[in-house]
């Protein structure tokens, strides 16, 4: 595939700050592997993306990955999947356990982090990492994405270069369980406003 | 009158307050935060050493699970 007919329907203004831009995803669950394939799509042109995780049947309610990825890694399924969207893209890959130590090296280079994990206390980690890192570079974490319906809940909210997504309220817990709409409405706001941030002075 | 404030809300200001006083003033229970002093982090170790100045744009962000 020509990159002339990947990019056709882009606004030619901005494919060259789009294919030069580096985005950072911590996490390759719900949020992560929704983000991702809306960055591999816009031609964002390299990913770096972290997950130790395997695919599990209970992921694809609300995960981009297949019947025939169960028991993959989900970064090995995942890079699949994107080669599939964008093989124009450049796909970083680390199955990995992230943690304040690796944090810094591995996503040294991006531009924009996103925030994907699933549970508190390690999207605490990776803020309070990349705060204490980078400050200079923005984040973008998914916070609060349980449940369903209630659109109008939904906001961003920026707090210097962190930016929040999500309804900041709804945990799940038992009656109400994690679902791909409302999962991909909040990965798909952190992946419009690393889109916003990447182009907004062009 | 001294003031700070805290999540877009106005707070008194006393002498000595930290990041734990002002969470018992606002009835912040929870546990997994993220606290920032005009700008800078403010790691969870230092919530009860860091005295915040009055005028101060204290932000406390509440992490939940999901994703």
């Amino acid at each position: 595939m020509l990159r002339d007919e990947f990019f056709s329907k882009h606004d030619p203004g901005i494919i060259s700050a789009l294919r030069s831009a580096v985005v950072g995803i911590a996490g390759a669950g719900g949020l992560g592997s929704n983000v991702a394939f809306s960055l591999a799509r816009a031609g964002i042109g390299k990913l770096i993306i972290a997950d130790y995780d395997k695919i599990e049947p209970s992921n694809l309610n609300r995960q981009q990955y297949f019947i025939n990825q169960i028991g993959m890694p989900k970064v090995i399924a995942l890079l699949e999947n994107l080669k599939q969207i964008n093989p124009l893209s450049d796909y970083q890959m680390h199955e990995i356990k992230l943690d304040e130590k690796n944090i810094p090296i591995i996503f040294k280079d991006v531009d924009i982090m996103v925030e994907a994990f699933d549970k508190a206390e390690m999207k605490k980690m990776l803020i309070e990492t990349w705060l204490s890192n980078f400050p200079q570079k923005p984040i973008i974490t998914g916070l609060g994405v349980a449940g369903y319906g209630r659109n109008d809940l939904i906001h961003t909210k920026k707090i210097d270069n962190l930016y929040i997504c999500g309804d900041e309220q709804t945990e799940p817990q038992e009656g109400i369980s994690p679902m791909a709409p409302r999962v991909g409405i909040v990965a798909n706001m952190q992946a419009n406003m690393v889109l916003e941030l990447l182009l907004k002075d062009v | 009158m001294k003031t700070l404030t805290v999540n877009d809300n106005s707070l008194l200001w006393e002498k000595n307050m930290t990041i734990d006083v002002i969470l018992k003033k606002m009835n912040y229970t929870f546990k997994m935060l993220v606290v920032k002093v005009n700008g800078k982090l403010i790691k969870k170790t230092e919530y009860s050493t860091i005295i915040i100045p009055a005028a101060a744009n204290v932000e406390i962000i509440h992490l939940i699970s999901g994703g």
